[in-house]
């Protein structure tokens, strides 16, 4: 649910579930999104030299 | 035939021999599959569920395998944010293991919910003041910290590194993995609490309600204290069973011992607490609401005391016991019953604060209502374990999940030719 679905109250506890929720959710989509862009801009300039 | 993509140097059983091996555990998965496609097509009449036990076999399956699933947060955290490197060696299968628990735990939700179709309801119409719309989110969104997790170990494989991008992308994502191991712990604690705060607000059920701190009874933390736990617990259970039906040793002694170890201290501070909340509970809060401790242990065929002493003295105190101690821990096979015993403490405990509460009579007319899953119920219930097997089986094959496995197994010139 969003801020702009019509079930949405602006109270304490759709704030606080709905803000952790999306909290979670952003750090993940971020996370990833910062790996798979910098991925592809390691495949491009590929160096050769990353080891784990 | 499939050998290009197992991993360099190590050694595995033919491809026929393999697949034979998956092909009777997929028959197992045909079973639970059939009885998954009748409990969806012709409705949760197929169950033994009723008025009294609209929570069932499902419900204990799901948090017994969140509990025991809890070995990947906690050993993520541990390793991840408090910088244990000796767990490296193990948290690859921590993080399987893991992965299999909460993908069981949604397969097994997808079918309880009777209308998988209207699963999403539940993040679009959410009942903002329900414990469980909060396990809900946060057992989704951890599920997909764990697919997360478990990606670089597949990208890892033999094959797949060979692709520049994959090979990048599973360096990144280790490089950031401390990001998404804090987030799964954060996740983690929520929902393992919850499913334990469920119970403890049940007011109309006084075998499980709890006096607590704010708006979290006391089993809230009871849980996620248990889950971290014994959560390691089952970790090393699967890495012992692991090792015996490969007859390779895959982990290094010190690596064991010292998540045994780990794993001992929280079961034994787990299990003060646990003692603590049911002295209290038996003493002050039953007698609160009008009943005695013996109501919730006799006139019955199956609920005594043994359940109560079972869970917290063989299952708790006994593991706790020989994990802290150096010289039972090191002991291969007291350690293993202690592991052995603590699973099994972990989901009593669970069935307990499951199936228990709703076999308690309450009212004074009521008398005790026993359960017995239906042959669905059951078949649903092994389909995971089955599934589970299967998915340990091809990532044991073709991923590199175990880092020491080449060095505790020196394969000989003759073996390889073979």
């Amino acid at each position: 649910m969003f801020p702009f679905s019509f079930e949405w109250a602006w109270d304490m506890a759709h704030v606080v579930f709905f803000g952790g929720f999306w909290y979670a959710v952003s750090i993940l989509g971020a996370g990833m999104t910062f790996c798979i862009l910098k991925a592809a801009y390691d495949t491009i300039n590929d160096s050769g030299d990353s080891h784990h | 035939m499939d050998s290009a993509l197992i991993p360099e140097g190590a050694k595995r059983c033919s491809f026929p021999k393999f697949a034979i091996g998956i092909a009777i555990v997929s028959a197992v998965v045909l079973w639970g599959v059939f009885a998954m496609f009748l409990c969806w097509f012709k409705g949760l009449n197929q169950t033994n569920m009723n008025d009294y036990y609209g929570f069932a076999l499902w419900i204990w399956a799901d948090l017994a395998v969140i509990a025991v699933g809890g070995g990947a947060f906690f050993t993520g955290l541990l390793r991840y944010i408090f910088k244990i490197d000796e767990l490296k060696n193990i948290i690859n299968f921590a993080v399987i293991i893991g992965f299999i628990c909460y993908s069981s735990a949604l397969l097994i939700l997808a079918i309880d919910i009777g209308q998988p179709l209207r699963g999403w309801f539940i993040f679009w119409h959410a009942n903002v003041h329900s414990m469980l719309t909060e396990v809900a989110f946060c057992l989704s969104a951890y599920f997909a910290v764990l697919t997360i997790e478990f990606i670089p170990n597949i990208l890892e494989n033999r094959q797949a590194n060979k692709v520049p991008f994959f090979h990048h992308l599973a360096h990144n994502m280790h490089g950031v993995m401390a990001v998404f191991a804090a987030t799964g712990a954060f996740l983690s604690f929520f929902h393992q609490g919850s499913l334990g705060g469920v119970a403890g607000v049940l007011y109309g059920r006084p075998f499980a309600v709890r006096e607590g701190l704010l708006i979290w009874p006391w089993t809230f933390f009871l849980f996620t204290w248990s889950a971290a736990a014994f959560g390691p617990c089952f970790t090393l259970l699967v890495t012992k069973i692991t090792e015996t039906v490969t007859g390779k040793k895959l982990v290094k002694d010190n690596v064991v011992h010292l998540l045994a170890k780990i794993s001992g201290w929280m079961i034994v501070t787990y299990i003060i607490a646990k003692i603590i909340d049911t002295i209290y509970w038996a003493l002050v809060t039953a007698p609160s609401l009008g009943f005695t401790l013996s109501h919730f242990y006799s006139n019955n065929g199956f609920y005594g005391y043994w359940i109560l002493i079972t869970e917290i003295v063989l299952c708790g105190v006994v593991p706790g016991a020989i994990l802290i101690m150096k010289s039972t821990r090191e002991n291969p096979r007291l350690r293993l019953i202690a592991i052995i015993l603590g699973v099994i403490g972990v989901c009593l405990n669970r069935w307990v604060m499951v199936l228990q509460i709703m076999a308690v009579p309450v009212m004074s007319f009521d008398t005790w209502a026993l359960y017995f899953p239906s042959w669905q119920e059951i078949a649903t219930t092994i389909l995971p374990v089955a599934y589970g097997i299967i998915l340990i089986a091809v990532a044991y094959r073709y991923l590199p999940v175990f880092p020491q496995e080449q060095e505790l197994n020196t394969i000989e010139p003759v073996a390889e030719a073979e």
